[in-house]
């Protein structure tokens, strides 16, 4: 027991002080992409052909992205003639809307919480079944990681739970593959009503790498009402973070602005 | 035809046989110590690659199948879940194969144990924690296991059929996200094949990112898995301890290049982001703190009779059993193998700076962790010494169109064990078959067998112990 406690006292406090502090986050860290569209040369596509998920596109402004199929990769940063694309630090972009997804300028309209109801019902004890429908198992590592003392989802009242019929809703990752489908809405109608469908991951959101592909759905909101999109690929877990404790009502506000781009290369 | 790690050769140059002499070689090699790395169909062909661990190189043979062929399973027990894939993606017939369930597209029949007292115990798809989907059959007597049975495919996306005709501009995201606990691994073993495809020429320090992007890798699952084993036996200093450290090496990652789990580091043709001088001392200094923290944790787990008394024992894989199967990376060195893709096949970075193999002999739940810390300090030691003596260059290369009626096959010591890559090409250079073949497919079936007589309670802590990917298998 003295090793223990000798041990313990070596380890020190590592949980990070999330919502109350900017975390910091590497030099390099992927998070919204901006678009500096003046620089957009006329009819130019290659960014749009670059990509490997037809993330990007046209909007009625000009080029933008859509966070929900973006891997967040370079291949549109670096086929860029006029070097117009960088990532920013900007990592909170859960949003509610699918259609609040489509950014050019690293911002976009971030997930407004739940309905007095809901918050009073989920906003202090809310329990989870995460259900990996297909993909490659990363986003579900960065949605476990969040039970670790760096994080510790549990001061937050949040919880994952081994039954369906202990939570409050489903946190799906992956694309829904065929044979994934009956064993998702069964788990879906075994939660009871009201019911939350958080979808973390550009498969669980879009179908991802495998949107298109046969045996997948192209994302959770193809079968189940989705109420919190988490883009990433994967997301980081202060995106899943900021994304579930904004859905609770459970981030300070204002927000702060986030940091001018500053990665690029 | 006999060839190295990453040689391309002529598909003209894989020696072909009759199917009986392709039958009987294939067993004579394995009886000879030979492995079976890869065995697919390709359009009524079956292909063969027998990887030779002592000698370092790898032998292709192939021969034409017609709708059935007499099966190799009932006289070399490792080729039986290539048979059953092979039956179930081309139609091709193994016949004598004892069991040719689909091994993705859905299992319905089980074996099945009857007698009084036995029952039947049947998880998931969907389970109780935050992990993948599969499902497990147990036939128990009382808590005995008498069977397992282990029914995949719930995270088949279609990938392999989707690198036909490829390279696309997705294939290589495709590679990173086969396995994302392996994306170093995975993208490294296709960045081979094009690079010996094409040909491109890597340089060192591109060798050198990709080695130290491996390792990272390695270290941040490795500390993981120990972590979980002790929560899975109940002691959670050391698991809250490694789930924290584990973080601190995805981090370490993404200081190199912005993402936790490599994304964008491994490029054909070297590596997509450099380690500048700067981030050398971070990354030192980051790794030395980490690596102190993680000893500690390792230490207490080691100095815990409790710990012990519940990984010795439990799980035990006899050497007999895992060489029949062919089982490959810490779960075959943890019964005292000496099979390590870095040392046996080395490529890149370990042609010049070898990684000591590191094995435990009692095969149990206890050799399976233990081989976890010998090799993370193994790690450990390689990063250090790597960042200290990073060659000067460029980390990036010309890839070039690849070669026509090509075969290459790409071997690499993922976290989990060996990864095996092999691809065709057509006429015109494009794939003609991309076959990828995780560390999990050739030890799925060895779990089972770690679970026969074993406490159902224990499954848990064996299943953690080999730690398998669901989508590396399911692809």
């Amino acid at each position: 027991m003295l090793k223990e406690i000798i041990a313990r006292l070596k380890q020190g406090h590592q949980t990070i002080d999330f919502p109350g502090q900017e975390p910091s986050l590497p030099e390099r860290f992927r998070g919204i992409p901006a678009i500096d569209r003046s620089k957009c040369p006329q009819g130019c596509r290659d960014c749009v052909e670059a990509c490997p998920t037809d993330a990007i596109g046209h909007g009625p402004n000009g080029v933008r992205v859509d966070l929900g199929r973006c891997l967040f990769c370079v291949e549109c940063v670096q086929a860029c003639p006029q070097n117009a694309i960088v990532y920013t630090k900007n990592f909170r972009m859960a949003a509610r809307q699918r259609n609040d997804l489509f950014t050019a300028d690293a911002t976009i309209t971030r997930a407004k919480a739940l309905d007095e109801k809901c918050r009073r019902l989920f906003g202090r004890s809310l329990k989870l079944r995460q259900v990996s429908a297909g993909g490659c198992n990363a986003c579900e590592q960065d949605v476990n990681v969040l039970n670790t003392v760096v994080f510790d989802l549990g001061r937050f009242g949040i919880q994952f739970v081994a039954s369906p019929r202990h939570a409050d809703g489903l946190l799906i990752t992956g694309p829904v593959t065929e044979s994934m489908r009956s064993a998702l809405k069964k788990t879906y109608d075994a939660v009871p009503s009201p019911k939350i469908v958080i979808a973390v991951g550009a498969c669980a959101i879009s179908g991802g790498p495998y949107a298109g592909y046969p045996h997948v759905h192209n994302g959770a909101d193809s079968m189940l009402p989705v109420d919190l999109y988490i883009p990433g690929c994967p997301p980081h877990p202060l995106t899943i973070l900021d994304g579930l404790l904004g859905l609770l009502g459970k981030l300070p506000t204002p927000f702060k602005i986030p940091p001018p781009p500053i990665t690029g290369d | 035809m006999r060839l190295r790690n990453a040689q391309c050769i002529s598909r003209a140059d894989i020696t072909a046989f009759p199917i009986d002499d392709f039958r009987s070689h294939i067993v004579k090699a394995v009886n000879q110590g030979a492995r079976i790395a890869a065995f697919f169909c390709h359009d009524g062909l079956l292909i063969a690659v027998l990887a030779r661990d002592e000698e370092g190189i790898l032998e292709t043979i192939s021969s034409r199948a017609n709708a059935a062929y007499a099966s190799i399973t009932p006289d070399c027990p490792q080729a039986h879940w290539f048979e059953r894939e092979i039956y179930e993606q081309s139609g091709v017939k193994p016949e004598g194969h004892p069991n040719l369930n689909p091994i993705r597209s859905g299992q319905s029949e089980f074996f099945r144990v009857d007698g009084e007292e036995v029952h039947e115990v049947a998880v998931g798809p969907v389970h109780a924690g935050i992990i993948e989907p599969g499902h497990f059959r147990f036939q128990c007597h009382g808590e005995n296991v008498l069977h397992l049975e282990i029914a995949l495919g719930y995270q088949h996306r279609g990938v392999e059929a989707a690198l036909v005709g490829g390279p696309d501009k997705r294939a290589i995201h495709l590679m990173e996200t086969l396995a994302g606990d392996t994306t170093i691994g995975h993208a490294t073993a296709y960045a081979q094949i094009i690079e010996a495809l094409s040909p491109a020429r890597l340089s060192a320090r591109a060798m050198v990112v990709r080695g130290i992007a491996l390792e990272l890798e390695r270290l941040a699952n490795h500390t993981g898995d120990l972590g979980a084993l002790a929560n899975d036996v109940g002691y959670l200093p050391t698991g809250a301890y490694c789930g924290r450290v584990r973080g601190d090496f995805l981090n370490m990652t993404a200081l190199i290049c912005g993402s936790r789990f490599g994304r964008g580091l491994v490029r054909p043709g070297g590596a997509g982001f450099d380690i500048d001088a700067s981030l050398v001392d971070e990354l030192s200094d980051r790794l030395d703190l980490a690596f102190r923290d993680l000893a500690g944790a390792a230490d207490l787990l080691w100095n815990s009779a409790s710990v012990m008394a519940r990984f010795e024992n439990v799980g035990t894989l006899s050497l007999e059993t895992a060489l029949k199967l062919g089982i490959v990376g810490p779960a075959a060195r943890a019964c005292g193998i000496e099979r390590d893709v870095r040392h046996d096949f080395a490529n890149g970075v370990f042609g010049f700076s070898q990684i000591p193999i590191s094995t435990a002999p009692s095969g149990d739940a206890f050799a399976r962790a233990f081989v976890r810390w010998l090799e993370i300090q193994r790690s450990a030691a390689f990063i250090r010494e790597q960042l200290e003596h990073l060659p000067i260059g460029s980390i990036g290369s010309q890839v070039h169109a690849l070669a026509p009626d090509s075969f290459c096959v790409s071997l690499v010591e993922g976290w989990r064990g060996e990864i095996c890559h092999a691809a065709l090409t057509d006429s015109s250079g494009r794939f003609a078959q991309y076959k990828i073949i995780d560390p999990s497919f050739h030890n799925w079936f060895a779990l089972a067998m770690a679970m026969r007589n074993q406490q159902i309670s224990d499954f848990p802590l064996c299943n953690k112990s080999f730690n398998l990917s669901y989508c590396g298998h399911d692809l």
